[in-house]
């Protein structure tokens, strides 16, 4: 029997086991959408803008490690999804976007809505295809949802004419496949995995350093096997948060532009560093010049390109984090007693002093609300249980340090493109997936208009998702950098003429609430946290001179930390380290 | 330095715009780029000449590497290899000045190229070799007038049994 080239994309998304993708019709995507409301299987999530429907898979991908999936028409349907494309591809989210397209036969002649998917998304794709015969569908869906979620995983488009949508054939997914240019590496070299554990355990000040990759490739209970056994101090960057416990005692809270002082001070001044799925970003490294100078490193990465890229690496072991780890671990094992343990100790009392600084202490406010304490509250009240997407800014900094995760998948935030935006549509795939979770999108008073209309989608799908917004009226980040950088000159990072954000989520068909003193933050969270069924927006009023700290301003190296004004005793601290 | 990258990729549309981007996304220098199909038609052969520090070259290859369309490469310059380029030279000889013919003529005989084609007013002239040869002979030709100069870029193997196959 023959089906349809729309029919048959449907089926592959069926035979891949999807059940919810996030789109927006379109002249192109017709016999697609058409398709689609022939079946219930799939189910189609309506967005309010392509922007939104990129982010909303983006998250629904980030909280459940399956692939998210995106359905758009052709030109500005395309051209909409690029921003969370991008997202995706610097965060390595697996995802599959399908695009409607002109006809074949106008392709290339300016037709209405027509845009060059394919050239126009691969600067921020993993890969990309252009299907010319309905007979390729079927396995170029396999490839890409192949690609998007094997070695380091990314977002992959599809682009489908109209006329192969309609054109008929006989429908087969395939089983499996197999590319002769495509075999990422998993299993890493085991004499590199040996040199890496004779020089963990040769350190004498160790630093255990992990990533994003860490969460994406589902190596948490690996990592926390590693760090049990060895006991050295551990840190994570933003995008890692959650794959060690916050609450491990070994773990030094996040580290990089605004991570600890600890963390910060522990990567300067170590003499062995093992990198597991992070790649040395300009936000964490600071200045490269001035980057832990005296270490030795091992780098687990599955993208060989990562390792080396931006710092000499003494052993790389491209693999999957999860394998390597368990082989490490499994390896380290028999071989404890090799660790030099009175070194250790006094490594450990050194860092122990510098945690003592507690850097992250704030001066908390009777007259103002301080952005930190609704963070500190949000997780009191969901006893750090929640599900955190964050837009970009200093809102996502406080999220970071204040809410403690303590397992992978529950912090959703966009790490590397850092899209603001992000956010609320994140949320949308985030409690799809989690549908009796509570999901918190922590964000501010200009990230959130970025992407507002999503209440919309929001109401229809009835996701009761709680939006705290920290409210300063600020771009929040752009003006601590005047502060600090630009001699105050606050240059349209001021927030004129903001919406009555109350109003506004009523409108959308939500509860709103404005909280104003810091006497009112637990009750009004409590109330929002115990409406399970409504999506409530909680505009807070926050101190709008508030600064994140520690800061690490740009070229400066990790001992050069700005700590808080008058934070305890960071002067005779900054003297000691 | 200069290498010599030989990458072997699906012969598929886009395939060339994936490498070119790459370069230009990343910064990375092309001198030359050479493409063609192989012996196999399901695959294209290409020949990249950059430069680039040692750290540069190794980005450059794993990030060819990465690309779902790359299935091998080979820098040529770690081993023995040749290169060859094909290069077409119009110059200016009128056919009184013969003794100017007979210098061209001499000149392209050293460099073991041909004259493929004579007008009243012009030679073209085909040689092939490596680049810096035909650096050489664009010095030697300084004396007489060049209307066009046509490269082809760097195409290179392996010497030996060294190759590059999939």
């Amino acid at each position: 029997m023959t089906i349809t080239g729309a029919d048959i994309l449907v089926r592959c998304l069926q035979d891949e086991g999807i059940e919810h993708i996030f789109g927006y019709p379109g002249g192109a995507a017709l016999h697609i959408y058409d398709a689609i409301y022939k079946q219930d299987q799939v189910k189609h999530i309506l967005v309010r803008h392509e922007q939104g429907a990129t982010h909303a898979a983006d998250g629904y991908a980030r909280s459940t490690g399956k692939p998210g999936v995106v359905l758009v028409t052709s030109g500005p349907g395309v051209t909409n999804t690029i921003t969370g494309i991008a997202t995706a591809y610097m965060d390595s989210i697996p995802m599959v976007v399908i695009c409607g397209q002109v006809p074949s036969g106008l392709i290339g002649d300016d037709a209405f809505q027509e845009v060059d998917t394919v050239g126009i998304t691969r600067p921020c794709v993993k890969h990309n295809f252009l299907v010319k015969d309905v007979n390729d569908i079927a396995s170029t869906m396999k490839k890409a949802f192949h690609i998007a979620m094997s070695g380091r995983p990314g977002p992959v488009v599809v682009d489908v004419p109209k006329d192969i949508t309609a054109e008929q054939t006989e429908y087969s997914y395939p089983d499996s496949v197999s590319m002769r240019s495509y075999q990422p590496n998993t299993k890493g070299n085991p004499k590199q995995i040996t040199k890496g554990v004779d020089l963990l355990l040769s350190a004498k000040k160790p630093i255990i350093y992990t990533g994003g990759g860490v969460v994406i490739g589902n190596a948490s209970e690996q990592l926390r096997e590693l760090v049990s056994l060895l006991k050295y101090p551990s840190t994570s960057t933003l995008m890692g948060l959650g794959a060690i416990p916050a609450s491990d005692p070994d773990f030094l809270g996040m580290l990089g532009m605004h991570g600890t002082y600890e963390a910060n001070m522990a990567m300067h001044d170590c003499d062995v560093m093992i990198a597991i799925g992070a790649r040395f970003d300009d936000r964490v490294t600071g200045d490269l010049e001035k980057f832990s100078p005296d270490t030795r490193i091992v780098q687990i990465d599955i993208d060989p390109s990562s390792i080396g890229k931006n710092v000499k690496v003494e052993v790389p072991i491209v693999g999957d984090c999860a394998e390597v780890l368990a082989a490490m671990s499994k390896e380290l094992a028999g071989r404890l007693d090799e660790i030099d343990r009175p070194a250790i100790n006094q490594w450990w009392n050194l860092v122990s002093e510098w945690r003592s600084i507690d850097s992250l202490a704030y001066n908390p406010s009777d007259d103002v609300i301080k952005p930190q304490f609704v963070v500190e509250k949000a997780l009191e009240l969901t006893n750090g249980n929640a599900y955190i997407t964050s837009d970009v800014g200093q809102h996502q900094m406080w999220a970071a340090q204040y809410y403690t995760f303590e397992n992978p998948r529950r912090w959703i935030n966009s790490g590397g493109l850092g899209t603001m935006g992000f956010g609320l549509p994140a949320a949308i795939g985030v409690q799809l997936a989690h549908p009796d979770e509570t999901v918190v999108c922590i964000t501010g008073d200009a990230s959130i208009i970025m992407c507002i209309q999503e209440l919309s989608t929001c109401l229809q799908y009835g996701l009761p998702i709680k939006v705290l917004n920290l409210n300063n009226r600020y771009m929040g980040m752009v003006r601590q950098w005047q502060e600090f950088f630009y001699d105050r000159r606050y240059s349209h990072s001021y927030m004129d003429a903001l919406p009555d954000f109350v109003s506004l989520a009523e409108s959308f068909g939500h509860v709103g609430m404005r909280v104003e003193k810091p006497q009112d933050v637990e009750v009004a969270l409590k109330e929002a946290f115990e409406m399970k069924d409504r999506l409530v927006f909680i505009d807070v009023m926050t101190d709008h001179t508030e600064n994140v700290y520690p800061m690490i301003a740009a070229g400066k190296g990790h001992n050069e930390m700005v700590l808080k004004p008058g934070c305890g005793k960071d002067q005779q601290e900054r003297e000691l380290a | 330095m200069r290498r010599i990258i030989s990458v072997l990729l699906e012969n598929e549309a886009g395939a060339l715009s994936r490498v070119a981007g790459l370069f230009s996304a990343r910064g990375y220098n092309i001198e030359s780029l050479t493409v063609a199909p192989t012996d196999d038609p399901s695959l294209s052969r290409m020949t990249i000449v950059t430069r680039g520090t040692d750290a540069i070259i190794e980005q450059i290859t794993k990030q060819l590497n990465k690309l779902v369309d790359v299935v091998k490469l080979i820098d040529l310059t770690e081993g023995a290899h040749i290169e060859r380029e094909l290069m077409l030279v119009k110059v200016t000889v009128t056919a009184s000045n013969s003794e100017q013919r007979e210098e061209v003529a001499r000149l392209i005989g050293i460099f073991r190229g041909r004259i493929i084609d004579v007008t009243e007013l012009t030679y073209t002239l085909e040689m092939t070799g490596s680049t810096s040869k035909a650096d050489a002979f664009l010095d030697a030709l300084s004396q007489v007038e060049i209307i066009e100069v046509v490269r082809s870029g760097v195409s290179g193997i392996g010497r030996g049994k060294r190759a590059l196959k999939a």
